[in-house]
């Protein structure tokens, strides 16, 4: 195909201005990176720090030696893995009735549950009834709420929708119940939506701090993502109101330990981002599609 | 014989389909139960905004106080504020948001080289997968004093910005940031859409002599209409909303006065044990995100005649 000189202009201008952002999108995390594996003065040193010129480990070594932070790890893989696995098998059961056609009052039970995507009674009468439930400094408080979420219904039920009714007709000639069929026909037929919806409460759960601030107070079961704050956020906005901008002589934390705090954190999903980013996208376009 | 079979048929049939319900409710109820226990019964909950509360009668013993919380509400030195401010920073966020994900998506998908093309992609998402606790420490470095942001300023001579605590760039940096975190992610959903468009349309209209200007102005952005209805109809759904995430943990109290939200002031008067207040102003959130999107989409409906809507 041939090309205008206006059109191979512009492709030159595209190639080059989406590099540009694509390197926008990166330099932050380099940076945190190449922050988080200097010496305190290299880096206190203005610069663009791509990467460290003075190295040193021991803004990791501090980080890691800190028990808040290891007990913070512990607790936030427990609730990524006990949410996540809870996560999946309650959308499965709650997706798959919907998916059947025999299911009385299918539209009005969809409805139900997909009017809680545009209507929720927020964040006071959300806490009150966590707290009535006596779920104040328990695991469960960072794990029920969330345990369902209308949209992985949704895209569940989308999924499930698309497996021919033929097939569980025939299992439930050979006299298989609906469990059954979930379990051995449906579910093992849907492992890219399982995938999805494992992927995203998973990195949900990694990523939540807010329910964690508001439901626990005993810093023995408190998350990562909170220690991550205290670090990094409440130092950085005490020095701000003090008008301090070197962080090294004033006894706040430092930013080489900020960034290694950082670096730990999203170290995780760093390590899962190829398949993350595979199933993410099919999940989006799953979610596209109208109940 | 044709007609013993189907009798047969019914006969198997009709019995397990009776069992068959009785495991689907089994499925059912629980799942109804818990959004109502979860999501309903704290839109009942709401009451606590027409109650004068206090901790020790609960919410249904708490003495009736009709729309008291609200006048007090809208009464307050502060609340008028925190509506525009919330108001200001969604709209910015809306007109300068919108459509960066609409012309990545279109720029990505003028790119020939395809590996390339995916790892922009692929990095253009990555910011989207981390919390605003991680973002907002990385932007607080990045935007401080003496961090690389004002180092460029330098750079281009001259004097360095006050960032994080200056009213007009905090919210710069705010709505800049907020773009960058989402912008690749949006597209993805607009370059699902594209991969939907029949490529005939492209051959017919190269054939007519169409440049991909016009191509992408007549059939690329029509495509796209429908899902950017959708997208837009389900942001103005949010528009009280601002980016709680985000700005709980970059704001400080120099910027207080422009970025307290919504949010950010029902959580202060939680915390302060104001909880029919807080609730009165989580109520006022909740409802007007409900008519506006629900308004958004009946109009939508009524002026494309029901071709475009989301439910």
């Amino acid at each position: 195909m041939k090309q205008t000189a206006g059109e191979k202009l512009f492709n030159g201008f595209n190639i080059v201005f989406l590099g540009g952002l694509a390197l926008l999108c990166l330099y932050p995390f380099l940076y945190t990176l190449s922050l988080s594996f200097s010496t305190a003065a290299e880096a206190n040193r203005e610069g663009f720090h791509f990467f460290p010129r003075a190295v040193s480990l021991a803004s990791y070594q501090m980080v890691l030696s800190n028990p808040d932070i290891l007990r913070g790890y512990v607790n936030t893989i427990t609730r990524t893995l006990l949410g996540t696995a809870l996560t999946l098998v309650a959308t499965c059961v709650a997706a798959y009735p919907l998916a059947r056609k025999n299911l009385p009052h299918r539209s009005a039970i969809t409805f139900f549950i997909v009017f809680t995507m545009i209507f929720s009674g927020g964040l006071v009468p959300g806490y009150l009834l966590i707290k009535n439930l006596g779920l104040i400094n328990s695991i469960w408080a960072l794990i029920i709420p969330t345990l369902i979420t209308a949209f992985n219904v949704i895209i569940m039920k989308n999924f499930f929708d698309a497996i021919p009714e033929s097939l569980a007709e025939s299992a439930r000639i050979d006299g298989a119940n609906e469990w059954s069929i979930l379990f051995r026909i449906y579910i093992p037929l849907s492992k890219p939506v399982l995938a999805t919806v494992a992927l995203w409460t998973a990195v949900m759960h990694w990523n939540s701090w807010f329910d964690a601030m508001l439901y626990i107070t005993d810093d023995r079961k408190q998350v990562l993502q909170t220690f991550l704050q205290r670090i990094v956020i409440e130092s950085s906005t005490q020095m701000m109101e003090l008008g301090i901008t070197n962080s090294s002589v004033t006894g706040f934390t430092t930013e080489t330990v900020k960034a290694a705090t950082i670096i730990l954190t999203i170290l995780p999903i760093i390590c899962i981002y190829p398949f993350l980013q595979k199933y993410f996208v099919k999940g989006v376009m799953m979610g596209g599609v109208k109940e | 014989m044709t007609d013993s079979t189907h009798s047969r048929r019914k006969k198997i049939s009709l019995l397990p389909r009776g069992r068959c319900n009785i495991d689907l409710w089994l499925m059912t109820v629980p799942v109804v139960l818990f959004f109502l226990i979860f999501n309903y019964i704290p839109m009942a909950g709401m009451v606590i905004a027409f109650k004068d509360y206090n901790l020790g009668d609960g919410i249904l013993h708490s003495a009736w106080a009709g729309m008291e919380n609200f006048v007090r509400l809208f009464g307050s030195s502060d609340f008028p504020n925190v509506i525009r401010n919330t108001l200001t920073i969604s709209l910015l966020r809306l007109s300068f948001g919108f459509f960066a994900p609409v012309i990545l998506a279109l720029m990505l998908n003028e790119l020939r080289q395809q590996v390339y093309k995916r790892v922009i992609q692929t990095l253009s998402y990555l910011p989207y997968f981390f919390s605003w606790v991680i973002l907002s420490g990385i932007f607080l470095m990045l935007f401080s004093g003496s961090g690389p942001a004002n180092m460029f300023i330098k750079l281009l001579g001259a004097k360095p910005v006050a960032f994080l605590t200056n009213d007009v760039w905090f919210i710069t940096v705010l709505i800049a940031t907020g773009i960058w975190q989402s912008a690749g992610w949006g597209a993805v959903i607009y370059l699902a859409a594209l991969s939907g468009i029949n490529p005939v349309l492209y051959e017919a209209a190269t054939i007519d002599g169409a440049t991909r200007w016009q191509q992408m102005l007549t059939i690329t952005l029509p495509c796209l209409a429908p899902t950017m209805v959708t997208l837009f109809i389900l942001s103005l759904g949010g528009i009280l909303t601002a980016g709680f995430d985000q700005i709980y943990n970059m704001y400080n109290p120099l910027v207080y006065n422009v970025s307290d939200i919504i949010d950010t002031y029902v959580l202060r008067r939680m915390m302060d044990l104001d909880m029919d207040l807080a609730a009165a102003a989580g109520m006022f959130k909740s409802v007007v995100g409900l008519i506006l999107i629900v308004g958004a989409n009946t109009l939508s409906k009524k002026l494309t005649q029901g071709e475009q809507s989301v439910w």
